[in-house]
């Protein structure tokens, strides 16, 4: 996954945990040690995808206006990386060994597609979640013991 | 935070019971089948009722979701699992292998209901691991299998065309 996909990724779950709420591109970028420049490029796709509203002025920022029940992860990735079948059809001709390579590459890219078009912004706020009390139930066992 | 469809859909589900399917569920059971999947199998609903919900029913769980009065009772989904041991060389696990809900009552928490009475039916049995299958082009069942924390297990399925 490229560095612009995983960036947006990581927005997106910021602004949709709390879509009432305004962040900046500086706090997301600092929370996420990158730079501000590259974060607004990629706020930038997002907003034109209509996945977030910018708004100007004192407090302002960004705040998330997708559906976090029906945008995949699959979908924000392909708004920045080529998601076209990793093998092409080839031609008839082509050698053998590169058929039986590509049938391969395709076996891949078809379960990447199919997990990261089935999970949502949704799910992955779900899955945080669910890291999130893990890690607090081993603590308080750990402080408990 | 709950958006709006998932507070109405945690409303909704207050109106919904999970119990055993019984016999007289069965046409009703059929018939949602059909529905979905766009063929009756009358004969092999019948069988697995027999399999399901009249036998060792400690690890075998055949339940069904009922409408409240305002759905005369309709049965809105199904879910069927099993305990299954040493498959594989699989330690016993629960086997989801049959899921539906009606498609006009879907976003209501259906779904998510029966997910949870099967959940506590192998909890109860002293099972610590839910399993399904998925068709990897069948979306809808995938995505909400993960929306429900599950995640791809340590098994790969393989198969072989036995044409070649």
């Amino acid at each position: 996954m490229q560095k612009s996909s995983r960036l947006a990724i990581f927005a997106l779950l910021e602004l949709a945990s709390d879509p009432e709420r305004q962040v900046s591109v500086s706090d997301i970028g600092e929370k996420y040690g990158v730079s501000a420049h590259h974060l607004a490029k990629v706020m930038h796709t997002l907003g034109r995808a209509g996945l977030v509203r910018s708004i100007r002025g004192v407090g302002g920022g960004y705040s998330f206006v997708g559906n976090a029940r029906r945008v995949t992860l699959l979908d924000i990735i392909g708004l920045f990386e080529d998601i076209s079948p990793a093998c092409a059809p080839r031609d008839p001709d082509a050698p053998t060994a590169e058929k039986a390579l590509c049938q391969v590459e395709a076996e891949i890219d078809d379960i990447s597609k199919a997990t990261l078009g089935s999970i949502t912004i949704s799910t992955m706020l779900k899955n945080i979640r669910r890291i999130e009390e893990r890690s607090a139930r081993a603590l308080q066992e750990e402080t408990a013991g | 935070m709950a958006d709006s469809e998932e507070m109405q859909a945690n409303a909704l589900k207050g109106q919904i019971s999970i119990r055993r399917a019984r016999a007289e569920d069965l046409d009703q059971v059929i018939a949602l089948d059909a529905k979905v999947t766009g063929l009756a199998k009358p004969e092999y609903w019948q069988d697995i009722f027999e399999r399901y919900a009249t036998r060792r029913l400690d690890e075998r769980f055949f339940l069904v979701a009922e409408g409240s009065e305002s759905d005369d009772g309709t049965i809105l989904g199904f879910i069927i699992g099993e305990v299954r041991g040493w498959e594989f060389g699989s330690a016993p696990c629960g086997w989801v292998f049959a899921f539906s809900v009606d498609p006009g009552t879907r976003l209501r928490g259906v779904g998510e209901s029966l997910f949870d009475a099967i959940s506590d039916r192998f909890r109860g049995a002293g099972i610590q691991t839910m399993r399904t299958m998925v068709a990897r082009d069948n979306r809808l069942h995938m995505a909400f299998f993960r929306s429900e924390g599950m995640v791809a297990g340590p098994y790969i399925q393989l198969e072989k065309s036995l044409d070649d």
